[in-house]
């Protein structure tokens, strides 16, 4: 199990509960470097946040005139921004901080920002063992500040309930307007909250049925003390033993108003008049559900007085819960016969201690950044799930965690996405799609040793590596079994979020750039041939060459990941990739009179060429080559903001986004497999644009109804739109 | 008669201006059934005739006379039937009109078991037919209607008479098991606007179930006594006082039952207290949704009807002050005195209605 790897047995003297099972130094990562505390303590759940800097190893490329090679690969400390939250049942509280207190060495913190109902209850505790200062923020200013965050932040936050589809979980698109929204947070009473932007926010009603009534009178009802265990009872009850249905009044529907029998007339009605015993389990369910349809309704009519569809649940009583997500979002279906959707959260749990966090950090402007989760260090929902198998809660369920990165860049929407509100990045969703999840993950697995031996060879002069190839292997291997089971821990399960999570954790380990050293010969190389290359290319006639172009392009990316089969025939064809395929056909471009942004990866992903590889390899090139535009600023290289093989239109760099608008593009080429067959393959876009690749994986192919190596080469013009005097921009 | 989930409410219409003539030709049995419901006020077990509300001398479809108003358990349906057929009611060649669930759920029985045939009226249809009629008619002399004039300050609010004159329109909550929200625009033009299952059947079954009692008249009794603030818990609980970032006063209830999630506090409130905080419960949530309802409809005037306000000014002052104090004063909360029977009433115009083919 990998969360026995790295077991600290060396933390004697503190000691924890005996019923954690995670080693504490994974729990509470980075202390060394924390500084800025939050926390949200709840009636049960402890939630803690606080910031770090992590120093990783990135490889930097830089360019000497004077060497043979055409530039040098440093491997440098970096230091970067991270967020962690970590959640943990109110026992661990103070055997949390001890641990904290014992592991907290450089910070020059000196307060803790606390929400929620229990701050006031443990100040002291943590004032005595921390030897910080409580600082108290309001709980409903600390739950939107967290919400707004989380929504803005996380692609995929925000979800649809549906129990018997065939994946639970329906993941929305992330809205780049998140306001206005209704958050309906059912702590132990209800708050409906109108969220109008970030600062603005009112609290346009309530309802004091909520979590509370649940637990005090479903533990007055049943004798069962513990809020898990009663939504347990209610799972297994039948509520039509104790509620009055319609048809118990009518014998059937009430049909001239549309009411079915088998609806609700009154709750336990059946326990005022019928003189006997009911079971426990039917009178949770029936108060489950008395207080799921109440909560819904309120909801629903304010949502309408206000005029507002986004309506977002949390609290206590949703937390994950199946059971009662599944009675809101019925509830929510029947009131609005299906107009407003009930939303759920991955992160609800965390959006106090997001807050309080973001409250006390307001002078680092939190909110100027992208931030991105940060899959490696992040257990994924329902981790902590009351409803899970026991025996995956008593291994990890004590403890959940959250792990956000500042990114470098700040992300925007491609300002030439036709809807961004609709636009799905990626092709197949494996979370609904069984047959592609199965095949995907066996192949990830199956390439695993691969990823370990390439890791391991891109560090040869240091032993350790070995070691630490060991500890990514397991790592992903666990979180490559965890998306077997719960394939929505993430969000959509995707090819995406799977090399993702793989790159996050190649960087947990300190693998950085496992291709720099192959990439870096490969492009020595092509650049030897790209004079000849060119100038073969300008012999041959205007519709030739186009020809020619294109298939020096699309024959770049044969080598693949996904495409194991190929991958030692085609090993070597990075270099050609991109000088002697993309290259030319920029050239080509410019050559016309065309303006061309050319985009690039911020960081490394495979073997994909980054924007620090890319400008090296641009200057060279021009140097050699006289075609007009190369030197001049008719071709503009610029990052994606990604660290990705694939690409997310809704989230590109900001100055890319910017660029584009200024030279008023027009043209959109989006090229390779990542980027043009696993993602974007349906993404419509306001201007022309051009999809190329060839596909390296015989599965997909199949799927694709087509064979081995064929070529994607898609042009599409929105109606009315031609292709005049604007930029191109090309994304490779 | 209206035969509701819980209860049945009949309706019977005593002729005071019978002709000698019309006294010769009533059979017997008709005399007989009218001798047994005048001269009791209470039939079998649990039938009961409200005598205080009986409308004396009215005219009701160009005849004058008294109008009974009795109520009896749904439970006890199955001896109601068993007793029309002993009695032969079928042999009367009269119509029973009925209404509510009960009408289509016993309809058989009544044909199988007492040969009657049923005319079958829809509920709503009969509520506001019967609630405007008697609206109309006054209460011996006395308005139906009724406010409570200061409805925030339990010192000085007091229950004042009013007619429903201009009643359109009107948000009309129907509250007997479930709970039925009308916006009503005229005697014919309404509709359903929504219905909440937290009715008076969630009130006393949740009272049987928490403290062991059995009528809904112990319940409320129990709850008169009892102190919700034990059970549940406040804004003032949580925050220490007001909540105002919210405007929230302290003693605004935060969470139903809230404080019963604690073992110490389950061991020290007592039957009344829990009594108490179930009809608060329900009504404030009644109340709650209610006032959405008429601040969604654009209607001032929300009329809370339905047997769960029998002998309940619990539940009606604190509806009065709900819609008053969170509408600041837009809303007004009326009642009226013959609570459940509209539906009832409702369904006998029908039988009395001057038709062609009678």
């Amino acid at each position: 199990m990998a969360e026995c790897v790295g077991v600290d047995s060396n933390t004697s003297g503190h000691s924890m509960d005996k019923s954690i099972t995670l080693p504490p130094d994974e729990i509470f990562r980075n202390l060394e470097n924390a500084k800025r505390f939050a926390i949200d303590i709840g009636g049960s759940l402890t939630k803690l946040a606080y910031y770090s800097t992590v120093q990783h190893k990135v490889a930097k490329v830089r360019s000497f005139d004077t060497t043979a090679k055409l530039y040098e690969i440093s491997v440098q400390e970096e230091v970067t921004a991270r967020l962690h939250f970590i959640k943990f049942e109110n026992a661990y509280i103070e055997t949390c901080l001890d641990f904290i207190k014992d592991h907290l060495v450089n910070t020059e913190t000196k307060v803790i920002k606390a929400t929620g109902g229990g701050a006031h209850k443990f100040k002291e505790l943590i004032e005595k063992k921390l030897g910080l200062n409580v600082d108290k923020e309001d709980e409903m200013t600390c739950l939107i500040k967290g919400c707004n965050f989380v929504l803005k932040n996380i692609p995929h936050e925000a979800f649809v309930y549906a129990r018997h589809a065939d994946s639970e979980f329906r993941f929305q698109t992330a809205n780049p307007d998140i306001f206005p929204y209704l958050l309906v947070n059912i702590g132990s009473g209800v708050s409906i909250v109108k969220v109008e932007s970030e600062d603005q926010f009112e609290r346009i009603g309530g309802s004091s049925i909520g979590g509370g009534t649940f637990w005090g009178l479903g533990a007055l009802l049943t004798k069962t003390k513990r809020f898990d265990e009663l939504l347990q009872l209610a799972s297994k009850g039948q509520h039509t033993n104790v509620d009055m249905l319609v048809k118990d009044i009518y014998g059937g529907s009430y049909g001239c108003l549309g009411l079915t029998g088998d609806l609700i007339a009154s709750s336990f009605g059946k326990s005022a008049t019928a003189d006997k015993e009911f079971s426990k389990e039917d009178m949770a369910k029936s108060l489950l559900h008395m207080i799921s349809n109440d909560i819904g309704q309120l909801a629903c009519l304010y949502a309408k007085l206000h005029n507002l569809s986004r309506v977002y649940f949390g609290g206590f009583f949703i937390r994950g819960h199946p059971v009662t997500m599944h009675t809101i979002t019925y509830s929510i279906n029947f009131f609005t016969k299906g107009e407003v959707q009930a939303l759920f959260l991955r992160h609800e749990g965390y959006l106090g201690a997001i807050g309080a966090f973001l409250k006390g950090a307001e002078e680092d402007n939190p909110n100027q950044y992208s931030w991105g989760e940060n899959y490696a260090g992040s257990s994924g929902l329902m981790s902590v799930s009351p409803d899970m198998n026991p025996m995956q809660r008593a291994r990890s369920g004590t403890f959940d965690m959250l792990e956000m990165d500042r990114l470098e860049r700040q992300l925007v929407n491609l300002p030439l996405l036709q809807d961004p509100s609709s636009y799905i990045p990626d092709t197949v969703d494996l979370t609904e799609d069984a047959l592609a999840r199965d095949y995907w993950l066996y192949c990830f697995e199956d390439a695993l040793d691969g990823v370990v031996k390439r890791a391991v060879a891109s560090q040869p002069d240091i032993p350790e590596a070995v070691v630490r190839a060991e500890k990514f292997r397991q790592k992903y291997r666990h979180k490559l079994l965890t998306l077997r089971h719960q394939p929505f821990a993430y969000g959509s399960l995707t090819v995406r979020s799977l090399l993702d999570t793989r790159e996050h954790c190649l960087n947990e380990f300190n693998f950085p750039d496992p291709y720099s050293k192959i990439k870096q010969r490969e492009n020595d190389m092509a650049l030897k041939h790209y004079q000849r290359t060119v100038e073969s290319l300008d012999a041959l006639s205007w519709e030739d060459r186009q020809f020619a172009l294109v298939s020096g392009v699309l024959a770049g990316n044969v080598f693949d990941w996904g495409a194991k089969a190929v991958s030692d025939i085609f090993f070597l064809n990075l270099g050609v990739d991109i000088i002697l395929g993309v290259m030319p056909f920029v050239r080509e471009l410019l050559s016309r009179g065309t303006e061309v942004v050319l985009a690039s990866n911020s960081g490394p992903a495979l073997n994909d060429v980054t924007n620090g590889e890319l400008q090296i390899l641009t200057e060279r090139i021009a140097a050699m080559d006289p075609v007009a535009g190369l030197q001049e600023d008719r071709l503009t290289l610029v990052q994606s903001g990604s660290s990705s093989p694939c690409l997310d239109l809704s989230r590109l760099d900001k100055v890319l986004a910017m660029v584009v608008r200024e030279r008023q593009t027009d043209l959109v080429i989006i090229e390779g497999m990542g980027r043009a067959i696993h993602t974007n393959y349906y993404a419509t876009l306001s201007c022309e644009s051009l999809k190329m690749a060839v596909i390296k994986n015989s599965w997909l192919a199949d799927r694709l109804g087509g064979k081995l190596f064929s070529v994607v080469f898609k042009y599409e013009v929105p109606l009315g739109k031609v292709h005049h005097n604007g930029a191109t921009l090309m994304l490779s | 008669m209206d035969i509701g989930g819980t209860l049945v409410k009949l309706v019977y219409f005593e002729p005071v201006d019978i002709t000698a003539e019309e006294e010769q030709e009533e059979v017997e049995n008709l005399k007989s059934i009218r001798r047994y419901l005048t001269s009791n006020v209470a039939y079998g077990k649990t039938g009961v005739r409200d005598v205080h509300l009986e409308l004396r001398n009215m005219t009701m479809c160009g005849r004058t006379g008294n109008l009974h108003f009795i109520r009896f358990p749904t439970q006890a349906m199955p001896r109601f039937i068993q007793m029309g057929r002993d009695k032969n009611f079928s042999s009367l060649h009269t119509t029973l009109c009925a209404t509510g669930g009960g009408a289509y759920k016993f309809e058989n029985e009544f044909r199988m078991m007492a040969d009657l045939e049923l005319l079958k009226l829809d509920e709503l249809d009969c509520l506001i037919r019967g609630l405007l009629f008697v609206d109309r008619m006054g209460f011996n002399g006395h308005p139906e209607c009724y406010y409570f004039q200061n409805p925030s300050d339990t010192q000085s609010c007091v229950k004042k008479p009013c007619t429903l004159d201009n009643p359109f329109p009107m948000l009309l909550v129907n509250i007997g098991s479930g709970v039925s929200i009308l916006a009503v625009y005229s005697e014919n033009n309404y509709k359903r606007v929504t219905g909440t299952s937290l009715g008076g059947g969630t009130f006393l079954g949740l009272c049987c179930l928490l403290t062991g009692c059995e009528t809904f008249e112990e319940a409320l009794e129990m709850a008169s006594k009892g102190d919700s603030t034990n059970v549940d818990k406040l804004v003032k609980d949580i925050y220490g006082g007001d909540y105002e970032r919210f405007g929230l006063q302290g003693s605004a209830v935060a969470s139903s039952f809230g404080h019963m999630m604690s073992k110490e506090k389950r061991d020290s409130i007592s039957k009344e207290d829990l009594a108490r905080a179930t009809l608060v419960t329900i009504t404030n949530n009644i109340g709650s949704i209610a006032r959405m309802c008429a601040v969604n409809e654009r209607i001032e005037r929300v009329v809370f009807v339905g047997n769960f306000l029998r002998i309940n000014t619990v539940s009606t002052k604190l509806l009065a002050y709900a819609m008053d104090f969170w509408s600041k004063g837009q809303l007004r909360a009326l009642f009226l005195e013959h609570e459940g029977y509209f539906g009832a009433v409702g369904a006998l115009m029908e039988l009395l209605k001057p038709t062609d083919d009678l």
